[in-house]
């Protein structure tokens, strides 16, 4: 019954979108005070309806309802609570509930803290994402119901993919989706504000929280299925380049540069146009995102369960939105504006040009990720594009980005001069030149690409201290301001740039340090053997059979042992889910502030020994810290005072989260 | 008109983006025609890798069904079709042949030595020139040849366990009758 109840909740849900889309749309086009009135309430209803389908599927996913063919496929009555919860996002029935409820909730949100909004133009935005709406919601009930019977029911599930049976798992993907479906909130201001026309700066100051919110979770879901990759795979890598990874990137490139762009369009009233056309290539990328994911046209490591026919769906609906939008585009933009002009040498032109790299940036990772999809099309042959051509490609895009990274920030608006410049910067970059040319000797062997990765973090992170120093200068000249009080008057938008500025440079020493001395070993151990690795010495003790709720294996007991004396100890396991019958790889990991020891076990040998791969990583924990503090940046920008009249606006997705 | 163009730009890119897709979508990537399939074995007589005097030609095998699996220690993913192929081997249901494509020997032997050796027998092709005729070009690839010498199977990548019990094993079943 109660999954009969979900799929109903789920149908009223969809009638609610289309009753909104027309009212919302048609009211504020024509004027109607009354038909708009509607689209507030609607939004709130749409999102309760979703939340308890929602429910509903969790239930039968807790209560093991394996009558339900999403919970038969997916779950089993051995696994353990948390991971049933978590399969009920797993499959991918279950992730489109999960879409269309971050959905609704970002509406709800949208229509509960946009007070300042007028209600024609509140209508339009409401409107444009209860269309979206009805895309996905007729998606998930025409080709993807999750709350299918299957009859007769199974007697037990096929239980979850083991590689998604992870606390990682978990979160991963409500917040990737938090960030993917949020955008679809920048998209709808865009798309009102080419339908009004009112394409001005009031409009940037609406749209740039929503938008820096959307980005901060995409940058905690990227960063958490990075490190979920890392320690869940067994490879010992983080980033593959894999379609599914550069889907979620690609939008991420572009709702930075988005959220930079929006910044000039509010403050300067420039680069209207091309705002408005990243929003709508953001969201454009996210739908793409979707596209590539479930319809199964490239190859992937995640082996999600794909279907053509799904795929025919999705981009019908993308050619629908993405089209109709630029169309609207090509329609409307040539009639705005320009902005205030800017000198070749102002924070205009070094935002400009982040934004082009970062757009670049995106493209090229886009023709990477198409590139075998184009080849085969046109006949002329089956390749794969790897991690070569993304490392050849992406590095030498982003350096320069990386470079004005430190000047953009302490430029001015409009118009700033070289030497001014050159004489505020020449400290940072002198000290950020000659440590990133000594550092390198205190690691070990030095060697160019790490010289230069260093180069950059340094430069990024000292000009950051340069522009804090200015500001915090440039204050003191005031009535007697102790350091202090400046420090506390900044506004938290300003911090909040800082320190996700110092992310990026944080970022980059984990890449770079990793990439330059990351030790790997692979030896065959039996019980008494040691191998060494750096300064660390493991020794296998123990070998010892396992069994776990729904899994048997293998866990190797090893010492660490630094100068003989044994300091920690490690446990790498090798599981053999009993369902799937898949084996997996459940490495140990020592986790350290300047780095990893990576112990994973490998194939066990005839002879009762065992392939062990080790890795000595050092600062890798800085990646995901780097991406932490990026995020982190976004929470802050929000939570500035300009925003607090309609400061509740970071609320809006926590409730979400909570509900889901 | 021309600043108006101008803004049909994205709108055309898409438009070529999204043909591009739709014609993806009834291609499957993963799927690659083998001309081989129900053809003769192209002919091969290699040398041993435990003996590199000895030559072994796919003709010694008529009569048997048997697997030909091509591996390289330098390729990743034949680490992990490995045990799949050492399971395989240890069931004993039909030889294993393996081709070791493009390698140094020494490298191969090492390789064997750490991971163990599921094949009863190497053979090496050190230019890539059967491989040529086997139409090689994702390691591993893994063959099933039957008593006549026919190619009956063929698979690009990693073998996984369903492949073995799916196609593998009924295949082999019904080619031993």
């Amino acid at each position: 019954m109660i999954p009969e109840i979900g799929h109903f909740a789920v149908i009223l849900a969809l009638c609610v979108a289309v009753a909104q889309a027309f009212f919302s749309l048609v009211g504020a086009t024509r004027g109607h005070t009354n038909w708009m009135a509607v689209s507030r309430p609607s939004a709130y209803v749409l999102f309760l309806l979703t939340t308890f389908g929602f429910c509903c599927l969790v239930i039968s996913f807790l209560t093991n309802d394996f009558s339900v063919l999403n919970v038969a496929s997916n779950s089993n009555s051995q696994l353990p609570w948390p991971y049933r919860l978590a399969a009920s996002w797993g499959s991918h029935e279950g992730s489109l509930l999960l879409w269309v409820l971050m959905l609704s909730g970002w509406m709800a949100a949208v229509a509960r803290f946009s007070k300042g909004v007028p209600d024609d133009m509140l209508s339009l935005i409401l409107g444009v994402m209860a269309l979206v709406a009805i895309g996905f919601y007729s998606f998930l009930l025409l080709t993807s119901n999750p709350f299918d019977r299957l009859l007769p029911p199974a007697v037990d599930g096929r239980d979850l993919n083991p590689l998604l049976q992870d606390p990682g798992m978990v979160i991963h993907p409500p917040m990737l989706y938090m960030g993917y479906v949020g955008f679809s909130v920048v998209f709808a201001f865009a798309i009102a504000a080419l339908i009004s026309g009112r394409l001005d700066t009031t409009w940037a100051r609406w749209s740039r929280p929503w938008t820096t919110i959307a980005w901060a979770f995409l940058t905690i879901g990227i960063a958490l299925g990075s490190w979920w990759a890392y320690y869940e795979l067994g490879w010992g890598g983080w980033w593959f380049w894999d379609p599914v990874e550069n889907a979620s990137f690609m939008p991420w490139l572009c709702g930075t540069a988005l959220m930079h762009s929006l910044l000039v369009t509010e403050k300067r009233g420039s680069f209207k146009v091309w705002t408005v056309l990243l929003a709508i290539i953001t969201f454009s990328l996210s739908l793409l995102g979707t596209f590539l994911v479930r319809s199964g046209v490239l190859t992937s490591v995640h082996a999600f369960a794909t279907d053509p026919e799904r795929g025919v769906f999705i981009l019908g609906f993308l050619v629908f939105v993405v089209g109709a939008s630029l169309i609207l585009f090509a329609w409307r933009a040539p009639k705005v504006g320009l902005g205030g002009r800017f000198d070749l040498v102002s924070r205009e032109s070094a935002l400009l040009a982040n934004n082009v790299l970062l757009v670049v940036a995106a493209a090229s990772v886009l023709l990477g990720t198409l590139y075998p999809l184009f080849l085969d099309a046109l006949g002329l042959g089956k390749i794969s594009v790897g991690p070569p051509y993304f490392d050849a490609v992406f590095i030498p895009i982003m350096a320069p980005a990386m470079f004005l990274m430190g000047i953009g920030p302490i430029s001015r608006w409009k118009k700033s001069s070289v030497p001014d410049l050159a004489s505020k910067l020449k400290w940072a970059f002198v000290v950020s030149v000659v440590s990133a040319l000594l550092l390198p000797f205190t690691m070990g062997t030095w060697n160019v690409l790490v010289s230069f990765g260093l180069l950059m973090a340094l430069w990024i992170a000292l000009a950051g201290i340069v522009n804090l120093w200015t500001r915090l200068k440039q204050m003191s000249r005031g009535e007697g301001n102790t350091v202090w009080n400046s420090l506390t008057s900044l506004p938290n938008s300003y911090y909040g740039m800082l320190c996700a500025h110092w992310g990026v440079a944080v970022f980059i020493v984990g890449v770079t340090l990793v990439n330059g001395y990351e030790i790997e070993k692979d030896v065959k151990m039996s019980v008494g053997n040691t191998v060494t690795i750096g300064s660390y010495t493991i020794r296998l003790d123990a070998l010892k059979e396992m069994e776990g709720p729904n899994y048997t294996g293998v866990e190797g007991s090893m010492a660490i042992l630094v100068d003989g004396e044994e300091v920690d100890r490690m446990f790498p396991q090798k599981r053999l889910y009993t369902v799937q019958q898949m084996a997996m790889t459940e490495a140990a990991i020592d986790t350290g502030f300047t780095r990893d020891l990576y112990i994973s076990l490998g194939e066990p040998l005839s002879d009762g020994s065992w392939v062990v791969r080790v890795y000595l990583k050092p600062f890798v924990d800085w990646i995901w810290g780097g991406a932490f503090l990026m995020a982190l940046g976004g929470i802050l920008a929000v939570s500035d005072r300009r925003y607090r009249k309609a400061s509740q606006m970071e609320n809006g997705p926590e409730e979400v989260t909570t509900s889901s | 008109m021309m600043a108006a163009t101008r803004f049909l730009i994205p709108l055309g890119i898409f438009i070529g983006v999204a043909a591009f897709l739709f014609k993806g979508l009834s291609l499957d990537p993963k799927e690659v025609p083998s001309p081989l399939i129900g053809k003769a074995a192209p002919d091969f007589a290699l040398p041993l890798l435990n003996n590199s005097e000895t030559r072994f030609a796919n003709s010694d095998m008529v009569g048997k069904v048997w697997l030909l699996n091509v591996f390289a220690s330098w390729c990743g993913p034949c680490l992990d079709e490995h045990p799949i192929i050492v399971n395989f081997a240890r069931s004993n249901t039909v030889p294993v042949l393996g081709f070791n494509y493009k390698d140094r020997p020494q490298a191969a032997a090492q390789w064997l030595d750490r991971h163990g050796d599921p094949y009863s027998q190497v053979v090496l092709d050190i230019d890539g020139r059967i491989g040529l005729d086997y139409g090689v070009y994702g390691v591993p690839e893994t063959f099933l040849i039957d008593r006549e010498g026919f190619i009956r199977y063929k698979k690009i990548g990693p073998l996984t366990q369903l492949d073995v019990s799916e196609d593998i094993l009924p295949l082999i079943e019904e080619l031993s009758r």
